[in-house]
């Protein structure tokens, strides 16, 4: 049996149709390669085939999710002790924090109502896992265990504790893929908040950077100067940080200053981040414009006229009045 | 169940491993050091049991591996195609080389796909990798005598084809 194979692949195999078929079999590739190059097949075949490929990624996780529970399951008591002591300290920590900020919170809340804004502080978050799964080496992505029947969908915000991670851009039946601020071919545009100079950080090739390359030769930026979201463009919301500037030295055109900055979230080490849904729509028409000026409490009550208008009941006229002038502003 | 079912369950089984061994993460100290599993399964294979390995083959397991990898959807199934041809054109002379030569084979083979791959990178318009990138076809090579004997050794003892 091995001699009647040997025969069939001779010493120097030389077939013409071997080399036809391997011809062949490159050109398919290629054509396939360029096609998916153009219009980003892959996508598409792999949401159609995501029952086969999601669990085989839940597979690949397993020894990963596996090495992470062993070393907590071996981790000794002294670790685990200082750990949870420093745990205990940073939620103190925290929590002071968050009084406080709560009590800010108020106040902005109270100061947004008299400038009469609309917005409101509210976060709508959905926690996703990271799915520990190795997609080359150079792409900047994250495969998250949330997708269409979640309601993720394409373009979602992701953030984590310190800042912004990315944005989803395909979205599988149970997972989704995230591209990270870091990727070459992503922009977030940002303000400076120590100037509030706008301008737009992209990703970078070689890797964990970020880059502004279109900085004005006038402007007045500086290493450590924290960057956020600017809300230009509408796809993230305004107030987010996005990184911290590290240098700035003139772009090789001379013409503008280029910054380099390092992303704020953590990229390489979370494990769990926040997917942001867009805040509800507010249903029906939208509400009339409140006239700018003063609150009602300062405003001085119309004594006169409406005492003048109903001279039956002088008494009961002041309690009256400023309710009915009110409510056509408040109720649309 | 019968020899045959056996050996051709085993054959599957070993190559749906190196496709997911390749996607399993590693540390990010170790990650340039992984070699590329599915090309060293099918190098064993088509070296030992040629008639089973074909160009066909190659580009399926190749089409899967892009399929999970989401790089670009041809590229695995190109560079696999190309080295299973080698290797199918030089078995008879390959089977027979010492095993410090069939590992230089190996090496040179794994080289070459590095090559190919820079290639298609280039065009889809990548930047050049580091240096590092270079490691894994070494660390591939110096895995295979082992892969050799273990498989060998398995198939021995399973008593299959």
């Amino acid at each position: 049996m091995a001699l009647a194979r040997e025969e069939s692949s001779p010493l120097f195999a030389g077939t013409v149709a071997g080399t036809l078929r391997l011809i062949l079999y490159l050109a398919l590739a290629m054509v396939l390669m360029v096609l998916d190059h153009r219009n980003g097949w892959i996508w598409r075949l792999r949401y159609a085939t995501s029952v086969l490929v999601e669990p085989v990624y839940r597979l690949a996780s397993l020894p990963a999710s596996g090495m992470r529970t062993l070393s907590v399951a071996f981790s000794d008591r002294k670790m685990l002790t200082e750990q949870n002591q420093r745990l205990r300290e940073d939620l103190l920590l925290a929590n002071a924090k968050l009084n406080r900020m709560a009590a800010v919170a108020e106040q902005n809340e109270r100061l947004k109502q008299l400038l009469d804004t609309q917005h409101s502080l509210d976060l709508n978050v959905q926690l996703a896992r990271v799915i520990d799964v190795d997609l080359g080496v150079y792409s900047h992505r994250l495969l998250v265990n949330l997708g269409s029947h979640d309601g993720v969908k394409t373009g979602q915000v992701v953030i984590d504790a310190h800042g912004v991670i990315g944005q989803v851009v395909q979205v599988m039946p149970r997972t989704s893929l995230v591209m990270l601020v870091t990727d070459p071919d992503h922009a977030i545009p940002v303000v400076i908040e120590r100037t509030g100079l706008r301008t737009v950080a992209y990703g970078t090739r070689e890797g964990d950077l970020l880059s502004l390359p279109n900085i004005s030769m006038a402007a007045d930026v500086h290493p450590g100067d924290k960057l956020l979201t600017s809300g230009l463009g509408g796809r993230f919301p305004p107030g987010f940080p996005v990184g911290e500037i590290q240098t700035v030295e003139p772009a090789a055109s001379g013409l503008f200053l280029e910054g380099r900055a390092r992303p704020a979230a953590d990229l390489d080490r979370s494990d769990n981040v926040l997917l942001l849904h867009d805040l509800a729509e507010p249903v029906g028409p939208p509400e009339p414009a409140v006239p700018a000026g003063p609150p009602a409490d300062f405003a001085p009550a119309p004594v006169p006229a409406s005492s003048a208008a109903l001279p039956t009941r002088p008494g009961a006229a002041p309690a009256t009045t400023p309710a009915a002038s009110t409510t056509p502003a408040t109720q649309p | 169940m019968s020899k045959p079912r056996v050996s051709l369950l085993w054959f599957v089984g070993t190559l749906v491993f190196a496709v997911l061994s390749m996607l399993i993460p590693l540390p990010a100290p170790l990650q340039p050091f992984k070699p590329y599993w599915p090309a060293l399964f099918l190098l064993y294979w088509s070296l030992e049991s040629g008639d089973r390995v074909t160009l066909g083959l190659a580009f399926v397991v190749g089409l899967c591996a892009d399929l999970l990898d989401g790089v670009l959807l041809g590229e695995q199934a190109m560079r696999l195609c190309a080295m299973v041809f080698i290797v199918l054109r030089f078995r008879s002379r390959l089977r027979f080389f010492p095993m410090w030569q069939q590992t230089l084979a190996v090496l040179a083979l794994l080289l070459n796909d590095r090559v190919l791959l820079l290639i298609v990178r280039t065009f889809a318009g990548d930047a050049l990798p580091p240096a590092t990138w270079w490691i894994s076809p070494f660390v591939g090579a110096a895995l295979w005598p082992f892969l050799f004997l273990l498989m060998d050794d398995l198939r021995m003892r399973l008593r299959i084809q």
